[in-house]
């Protein structure tokens, strides 16, 4: 990076590329070729920055301004003023919504100050698409290290002291793990990464990979020499485009550099990576199912022992570990493991990488030590909820998770906390919610996604799933007894206690936890017949108040069904028999007229 | 089996994709991938030569389309439209733009207006949960769409 006085970094992930950060990137490059400044100023297109909620982000270096919601017109005045000149962009900094302070640089932005960033370290910071980028911040160094100082029993003794846990939600000790596949004897061992994120609302995995995609080869290539694998795959979804195309560049370059291949820095261990794609099935997360998906099967989950490690991918010993888990690997090993273990908890030593998304101020990708409080990432990091609302609940660990309520917000956030009251970690996806929320059409809501991906292999998870949405449809629909109340609650058991794989033993955890902790919620659908929340639809109607209607028009010209009937100037009414229920009108009506009954 | 009727440029592009995977069953997923992205969806017939191909059962074969939800039996229509139903979209009100849209174009998910012109599907997460609730049609990313700005969406490729 010396060649250049200054660098323009500027996100390409998912999120900021679909509000055109591509274009921002070529305006900037046109403007500069314009002042003929194109060798002294470089723009690069990053991975995730993860304040995704003020995307698209560009980022200046060495003085690290840090613009936010930047457009492709503004371009041009971010050349001529902040490159040129020398003066910043007022109006494209951030502003901090508390103190209605301007802040410039991300490192005194309250969204980043408690964040530490391991597996996030290059994201935002690098170009993925260019080794050299990786290798000037300590890429492949820790592999030099294990291939040249340490002996594969001193690898795996590293990870293991380091207290690493996979961080797709198992918690496993990651060193452990490699342990049983190094003890393992076969002529062909697998190394696989498991990169088919299927938790809906969670994105971290797909942010390393675009972000820092080298990262995930080089700990590939660490486990791979710890356990004698020559063979490494990296099973990832087809709906991730960029993240594929990335890691093809990465594996490319990889290869040219020697560090991936045979007889790797000469040090006479080969290993290779190859890529496999999923096919959009949720229950492929759970290893035995990748496997066979893999093999070109059903992803259907078989019953564990033999565990992977004996006998996995094409009946040999084959570790798999999450992308997040492997993008920790090359720190640990740089840093030491006394280091690691110092961040975090007892029991959950280092970070945690998690998609804060839902209605909350700052929604993006966050990296913070175990041992955070639910409370500081959601008030301080998250900024709290958004349009002033009340909070309801936090949402952990994906359809296998729980909600969680206001007491809960003071738990500190590791593996064995977050199970301990009802939830889970799982893969980093937190969603929350507010007032607005219905506790049983969230349910009712994971239940739907379970049903849909439950493979069908075991009868409790296929069958009994189904059961579960039905009962929770009917108390949407005004139609639930107390009585399914209980029948809801000693079925989610049934199936915890039953199911085969990891997708059936959790699936009934949104359910149980939501009865736990919004119980009188239930009883108001159950025994009221009203929907607090004002969310399930045959439960409420839409009336206008015409003491405050003014007869603007406005939710009339809105109503996509035209049942608002109404002159100008004068209190409208809703047609219930033909409204939809859709709440357009609600959400435009500026007088608060319009509410829920 | 049935009597084959694709054209034959179409049979010998599909039994050269086969070979490009050295006509491994095991690379059954990665040959449905490509005949997908060739084909756009695939329907019993090229299911049935890709069975003949990998020398395994039409009935193997069926059954692995089924089980993933990215393959596809039905032709998607011109303007794809898929509706994010991650958690993120979901509670910041994307299944009722699901509704709105079904509404406007009168059909199901996953199934293709009469015209040929618009299908709807629900997919989960694009990571774009920043722009939550997202819509894509085709490439193109919609984000932080409402009831009311469906029908200007439609609109725009109706011309």
């Amino acid at each position: 990076m010396e060649k250049y006085k200054m660098h323009i970094l500027i996100c390409g992930g998912t999120g900021c590329r679909a509000s055109a950060s591509e274009t921002i990137q070529n305006n900037l490059q046109e403007a500069l070729k314009a002042k003929g400044l194109e060798d002294e100023v470089q723009v690069v297109m990053t991975g995730c920055f993860g304040f995704c909620e003020k995307g698209p982000i560009v980022k200046i270096l060495p003085d690290n301004t840090f613009y936010v919601e930047v457009k492709p017109e503004d371009a041009e005045e971010i050349i001529d003023e902040h490159i040129v000149k020398g003066r910043k962009v007022m109006r494209l900094l951030y502003v901090d919504p508390e103190k209605k302070e301007v802040v410039s640089d991300s490192k005194h932005m309250e969204f980043y100050k408690k964040q530490i960033r391991i597996a996030l370290r290059n994201c935002g910071f690098i170009n993925p698409e260019n080794i050299d980028e990786y290798i000037s911040r300590d890429g492949y160094a820790a592999l030099g290290k294990c291939l040249t100082d340490m002996t594969p029993q001193l690898v795996i003794d590293e990870i293991k002291a380091s207290g690493l846990r996979g961080r797709g939600g198992g918690g496993f000790p990651t060193g452990l793990k490699w342990e049983f596949a190094s003890k393992n004897k076969a002529d062909q061992k697998y190394v696989v990464c498991n990169a088919d994120e299927g938790d809906p609302g969670a994105f971290m995995d797909r942010s390393i990979l675009e972000g820092d995609p080298h990262s995930v080869l080089e700990a590939m290539a660490i486990c791979a020499y710890t356990m004698g694998a020559t063979k490494g795959v990296i099973y990832i979804r087809a709906e991730y485009p960029l993240a594929i195309q990335r890691l093809k560049v990465a594996i490319k370059q990889a290869r040219e550099y020697g560090l991936l291949g045979n007889d790797i820095l000469g040090a006479g261990f080969s290993f290779d990576v190859e890529m496999r794609y999923g096919a959009g099935a949720f229950v492929c997360g759970e290893e035995t199912a990748l496997i066979h998906s893999m093999e070109g099967l059903r992803g259907e989950p078989t019953v564990k022992p033999p565990f992977p490690a004996e006998s996995g991918y094409n009946g040999k010993p084959t570790n798999v570990n999450n992308v997040e888990t492997f993008a920790n690997v090359p720190v640990i090993i740089n840093k030491g493991a006394a280091w690691f273990k110092k961040i975090g908890t007892e029991k959950s030593a280092g970070t945690k990488v998690f998609a804060l998304a839902g209605k909350i101020n700052n929604v993006g990708l966050i990296e913070v030590p175990m041992g955070t409080t639910l409370r500081e990432v959601i008030y301080e990091i998250g900024g709290g909820i958004k349009d002033g609302k009340k909070f309801k609940a936090v949402q952990t660990g994906g359809p296998s998770g729980g909600c969680l309520t206001e007491k809960h917000l003071d738990t500190p956030i590791d593996f064995d906390n977050l199970i301990a009251v009802g939830s889970m970690m799982g893969s980093g996806g937190m969603i929350v919610m507010d007032e607005d929320d219905c506790m049983v059409s969230m349910a009712k809501f994971y239940l739907d996604f379970t049903v849909e991906e439950s493979c069908g292999k075991c009868t409790p998870c296929r069958v009994g799933n189904k059961r579960l949405y039905e009962l929770l449809n009917k108390i949407t629909e005004g139609k639930g007894t107390k009585e399914d109340l209980d029948l809801l609650r000693n079925l989610s058991t049934v199936i915890k206690d039953t199911s085969l794989c990891g997708l059936g033993q959790t699936s009934p955890n949104p359910v149980l936890s939501t009865i736990e902790n919004f119980y009188d919620e239930y009883i108001a659908h159950v025994e009221d017949h009203k929907c607090p929340a004002g969310q399930c639809k045959a439960l409420m109607q839409y009336v206008i108040d015409p003491e405050l209607c003014v007869g603007c028009t406005l939710c009339a010209r809105n109503c996509p069904v035209d049942c608002i009937i109404g002159e100008r100037k004068e209190a409208h009414v809703i047609d219930a028999a033909k409204c939809i229920k859709c709440g357009t009108c609600m959400d435009k009506c500026k007088f608060n007229a319009i509410s829920i009954k | 089996m049935a009597k084959i009727k694709l054209a034959k440029s179409k049979v010998d592009k599909l039994v050269e994709i086969c070979k490009s995977f050295d006509n491994e069953g095991s690379e059954l997923i990665n040959v449905l991938h490509k005949a997908q992205q060739t084909f756009g969806y695939l329907p019993a017939e090229v299911q049935e030569i890709i069975a003949r191909e990998l020398n395994v059962s039409v009935a193997h074969v069926y059954g692995v389309v089924t089980f993933y939800s990215f393959f596809s039996m039905v032709p998607k229509g011109e303007f794809p439209i898929s509706i994010c139903m991650g958690t993120a979209c979901y509670v910041r009100g994307g299944e009722k733009v699901l509704e709105e849209f079904k509404r406007q174009l009168n059909v199901p998910v996953g199934e293709t207006t009469d015209d040929g012109k618009f299908s709807i599907s629900c997919l989960r997460c694009v990571g774009a949960c920043g722009l939550a609730p997202v819509v894509t049609v085709g490439e193109r990313v919609y984000g932080r769409v409402s009831v009311g700005d469906v029908a200007d969406i439609i609109k725009e490729y109706q011309q």
